[in-house]
């Protein structure tokens, strides 16, 4: 597991094998990273649900979605807010996405990608871009409090073309 | 270890296509990418306006569309209206309206009258916003935005590199004289 030195994590970085992880998306679903195998995913660890409207992160990737389709890639959202708060935000901000659970153990698979802020007990703003064979391309910490946007991620997501 | 940050840069640099306000030979290029139903954006219009003032001539304005649909229902309509409107001349003047008005965007009969007081062909502009006659130029706005790390609205950037300050007049005054002396 990565080690934090400064409290701040130190993410997995492009060449790591994706660790795999099974989380709830809704009260009787479940998604795998393996599931994904074969096609690019995103994944996007952020802090919580409900963040300030017109700034949101999730909500910009939704209104992003032809982009990434594009790609034939599935984007994948983690926070450690539990199922329900996931599909209340998740209809509210009109999402075509999977929203993950990182719930129960809390925090487990942020901790697996170094993107754990323990200060705060939230996952930080981290994005990966796993490749169909499952390796992690390109990775992304995005400075406390700046949504990293999506244009770091379509850059990725062309280059594995 | 960790490399400093930089700011995005605008992929699509200002040109013929743009809306424009101030020369073309102002010294520094302030660029808006915004959504017309957005409350921030509707906070940045006076300090916008503001800014514009303090500036003067050394400004040129761009506004670029950048709706996000899934939290603004009305944002589309609004950019097209806008669009419509610039198809006859009249962009900032609609631009403006809507920010002014953002609250009567549930009825359109309101934006028809102004429309006529305007001078526009209200049907031809009606037509047009119904068969979404711009949706490729704002969706090639709204693009261009994704790639230049616009990542909600208002977002700003000064002489092509994007602003991260408050949206208030002071900072963004002092970031385009800070790009002025450069």
């Amino acid at each position: 597991m990565p080690k934090a030195t400064d409290g701040k994590p130190s993410i997995l970085r492009a060449g790591a094998k994706a660790p795999n992880f099974t989380l709830k998306t809704t009260p009787d679903q479940s998604v795998s990273l393996e599931d994904f195998r074969g096609r690019p995913v995103v994944l996007a660890f952020y802090p919580a649900d409900w963040s300030p409207v017109c700034s949101d992160q999730m909500g910009l990737y939704a209104q992003v979605m032809p982009e990434f389709k594009k790609f034939d890639a599935e984007i994948l959202g983690v926070s450690v807010d539990g199922i329900w708060s996931h599909l209340a935000f998740s209809k509210e901000r009109k999402l075509n996405f999977p929203l993950l659970a990182d719930f129960e153990p809390k925090g487990e698979v942020s901790r697996l990608y170094g993107a754990f802020e323990a200060t705060t007990g939230e996952a930080a703003r981290a994005l990966f871009v796993i490749d169909k064979k499952g390796v992690i391309r390109w990775s992304f910490l995005s400075p406390d409090g700046v949504n990293p946007g999506a244009d770091g991620i379509l850059s990725a997501l062309e280059k594995l073309e | 270890m960790s490399t400093p940050y930089v700011p995005p840069h605008l992929t699509v640099p200002v040109g013929a296509r743009d809306h424009t306000q101030g020369s073309a030979h102002a010294r520094v290029v302030l660029v808006e990418y915004g959504d017309y139903q957005c409350p921030y954006c509707e906070a940045a219009y006076p300090i916008v306006k503001r800014v514009q003032r303090e500036l003067g001539d050394d400004l040129r304005f761009v506004f670029r569309n950048f709706p996000i649909t899934n939290a603004h229902p009305q944002a589309e309509w609004a950019a097209e209206t806008a669009e419509a409107a610039a198809a006859q001349g009249k962009f900032w003047e609609m631009h403006d309206y809507l920010y002014e008005n953002q609250r009567s965007f549930e009825d359109p009969r309101y934006f028809a009258a102004f429309e006529a007081k305007l001078g526009l062909d209200v049907g031809k502009l009606t037509q047009e916003v119904e068969r979404s006659a711009y949706a490729r130029r704002i969706e090639e706005d709204f693009s261009s935005g994704v790639r230049s790390g616009v990542n909600g609205t208002p977002t700003f950037f000064v002489d092509g590199i994007r602003y991260d300050g408050y949206a208030e007049v002071h900072p963004l005054v002092a970031a385009l004289r800070n790009a002025l002396k450069k």
